[in-house]
């Protein structure tokens, strides 16, 4: 089985015609999909939160079967993931985008869940801490953007779970669950 | 009863042509030529054979047919008088073959010769292709107008079994006559030949000139008939006299076949010029049909059609309203079009499913699992031309049959495997089935 990095890699990426954007319209629709559901697997496999088009993205090419994807299909592919809500574009060129591979929503409730599992309401913490402290080690927060996890928190903090409070510097902002 | 003119033998050489007298001048030929007496209801034809060449000649008109190798002639001395042309715009003389009429002298017994005690009136029928009329009695009143035979001391045509070139120590009468042998006789034949080309020249000059002026008029004239064909046409009234219809449908057949497009549209049943052209396409491409192996595109057709006709090319447009015609005959080919734009003919018959069947199956072979198939492999394969393979493995692609794939090579088509993998279970591969099958071959090859 091929790999990338640690990512195993689906038979079908040795298969070229998946490399090139298919014009029939129900070939399309099956390739979109195989392509959708394999960018978010392998971005929550290796924790990548932002695609820039400007470079190379080790998913995108197969240097086995010397194949890579236009520019033109890999927009494709990543506006059928904003359209589903599962990515965003960060700026209007539509050269950098955003990969919620776990939607916002759904990092909200992972907080929450992680933060009642380990006893950590009432407590603070910094956000710096929840992305690379230890307790959040091995855990799907470790390592996860800085952007996405404060809009997770905001959406904490709208419910009612979470107080935001700023520190003396952006690192020191900190979080206080409530139960 | 009148009795049936009856014509003088001719004699012919060996390879069939007229044997001529000294003096005498071959003129004009004219193919598919047949001779009828004046008949009221029924026209008897006056030559044993058909569709005979007509060498006219200085002094005769001689009647050949190579078939039976025998020949028969009318002295130019008989001719009494030749009837003009007659001009009519009537639906038989639009399609009947071009006739001349000549009044001709006969003698007691019924042949036609000079000095006959009676008349008869005779047509000249011609059949032939591409047989101008005008240019024929011109030429043919011309050869009458100089009475040639008058100057040369001829035998007397009226006598029948005229042997090989008498000399001119025939009969001689009272006409004038100059010497016609020797080296003078030679230099005054030339002369003679000279004097009737260059006047043959001012005539037609002559006749260039009266055309020039001519022409401004004829493309008026021609112009207010297609606008009255427009209009009368276009208001329809109930004025569906079949006759006056009938004599429409000439008027635009004439003027199509003068080179002025019929202002009829495609959806009337189409001038006769391009329904016999339809017809004539349609039995002309079968065999190139056969040997492409049933489709064929239409830019090769119209090489090869126009190929074959050698003079009277057709036009691009000609070709595909003759094409277009076939949808309204009952034949067994078709016009259709790719979508990519690309024309092809192809028999009724064609399946596509068929093409598409073997176009699967070459793409299921290993070799085309590893590395797809090339429009050129296609071409190869199928034994069709390229142009062809690819239109057949871009249809195939838009039943989803086939996927492309676009690389530094070009463009090659593969199996769709898009089918046969399931979103939920990527990673597992059927033990049967066709992406089996591609795993196979793919990760043998390495």
């Amino acid at each position: 089985m091929q790999k990338l990095g640690e990512f195993k890699l689906p038979p079908f990426f040795n298969y070229p015609p998946y490399f090139t954007l298919q014009p029939v319209r129900e070939t399309r629709e099956k390739q979109v999909q195989l392509w959708k559901d394999l960018i978010l697997d392998f971005s929550r496999n290796q924790k990548i939160f932002v695609i820039s088009l400007e470079e190379d993205f080790p998913l995108f090419s197969n240097p086995s079967i010397e194949r890579s994807l236009s520019h033109e299909a890999k927009v494709v592919f990543l506006s059928a993931l904003v359209t589903d809500g599962r990515a965003e574009w960060m700026d209007k060129g539509h050269k950098k985008c955003l990969i919620l591979w776990m939607r916002i929503q759904d990092w909200a409730d992972y907080i929450l869940r992680f933060v009642r599992e380990n006893g950590l309401e009432d407590g603070v913490m910094t956000v710096e801490d929840i992305r690379s402290g230890f307790e959040t080690r091995g855990t799907e927060l470790a390592g996860i953007d800085r952007g996405v996890l404060m809009r997770a928190l905001k959406l904490l903090e709208q419910k009612g779970k979470a107080v935001i409070f700023k520190g003396s510097s952006a690192d020191d902002e900190g979080v206080k669950f409530s139960a | 009863m009148t009795s049936i003119p009856r014509l003088p033998t001719a004699s012919l050489t060996t390879s069939c042509r007229p044997v001529f007298f000294s003096g005498e001048v071959e003129r004009y030929l004219l193919p598919g030529v047949d001779l009828e007496s004046d008949g009221s209801d029924r026209p008897t034809l006056l030559l044993p054979f058909q569709s005979s060449l007509l060498v006219i000649t200085s002094h005769r008109l001689v009647f050949v047919d190579e078939a039976s190798s025998s020949a028969r002639e009318i002295a130019l001395s008989a001719i009494i008088h030749a009837f003009p042309l007659k001009k009519s715009m009537s639906i038989r003389s639009m399609f009947a073959s071009p006739r001349v009429r000549l009044q001709v002298s006969i003698s007691n017994d019924g042949t036609i010769s000079e000095k006959g005690t009676k008349s008869s009136v005779i047509t000249l029928v011609m059949r032939g292709k591409n047989t101008d009329p005008d240019v024929f009695y011109g030429k043919f009143m011309e050869v009458l107008r100089s009475r040639e035979w008058e100057l040369t001391a001829s035998a007397d045509q009226g006598s029948t079994g005229l042997e090989g070139s008498s000399s001119a120590s025939g009969v001689n009468d009272l006409r004038i006559t100059m010497p016609v042998v020797g080296v003078s006789g030679i230099l005054r034949k030339e002369q003679e030949i000279w004097e009737s080309t260059d006047k043959n020249l001012q005539d037609a000059f002559q006749d260039l000139n009266a055309l020039m002026s001519k022409a401004k008029e004829m493309v008026q004239l021609a112009e207010k008939m297609r606008q009255k064909l427009l209009t009368t046409g276009s208001n329809s009234q109930g004025s569906s006299n079949d006759e006056e219809m009938g004599s429409k449908q000439d008027m635009q057949d004439w003027l199509l076949s003068v080179g002025i497009a019929s202002p009829v549209t495609k959806e009337t049943a189409g001038a006769l010029y391009h329904q016999q052209l339809s017809r004539q396409l349609a039995d002309f491409v079968k065999t190139p049909l056969e040997k492409a192996g049933g489709m064929i595109t239409l830019v090769d057709v119209y090489c090869l059609f126009n190929r074959a006709r050698g003079t009277e090319l057709i036009s691009p447009e000609d070709l595909l309203q003759a094409c277009a015609l076939w949808e309204k005959f009952d034949v067994p080919v078709m016009m259709r079009k790719f979508d990519s734009g690309v024309k092809v003919i192809q028999n009724k018959s064609h399946s596509d499913d068929e093409v598409f069947a073997r176009i699967s199956s070459l793409a299921q072979k290993p070799d085309a699992l590893r590395k797809g198939v090339s429009p050129s492999d296609a071409a190869f394969t199928l034994g069709i031309a390229p142009a062809l393979a690819k239109e057949h493995l871009l249809s195939a692609e838009s039943r989803g049959l086939l996927c492309r794939d676009v690389s530094a090579e070009g463009l090659r088509f593969y199996i769709n495997l898009f089918n046969e993998i399931d979103s939920a279970n990527i990673y597992t591969i059927k033990s049967h089935g066709l992406l089996n099958a591609w795993h196979l071959a793919t990760t043998v090859s390495g």
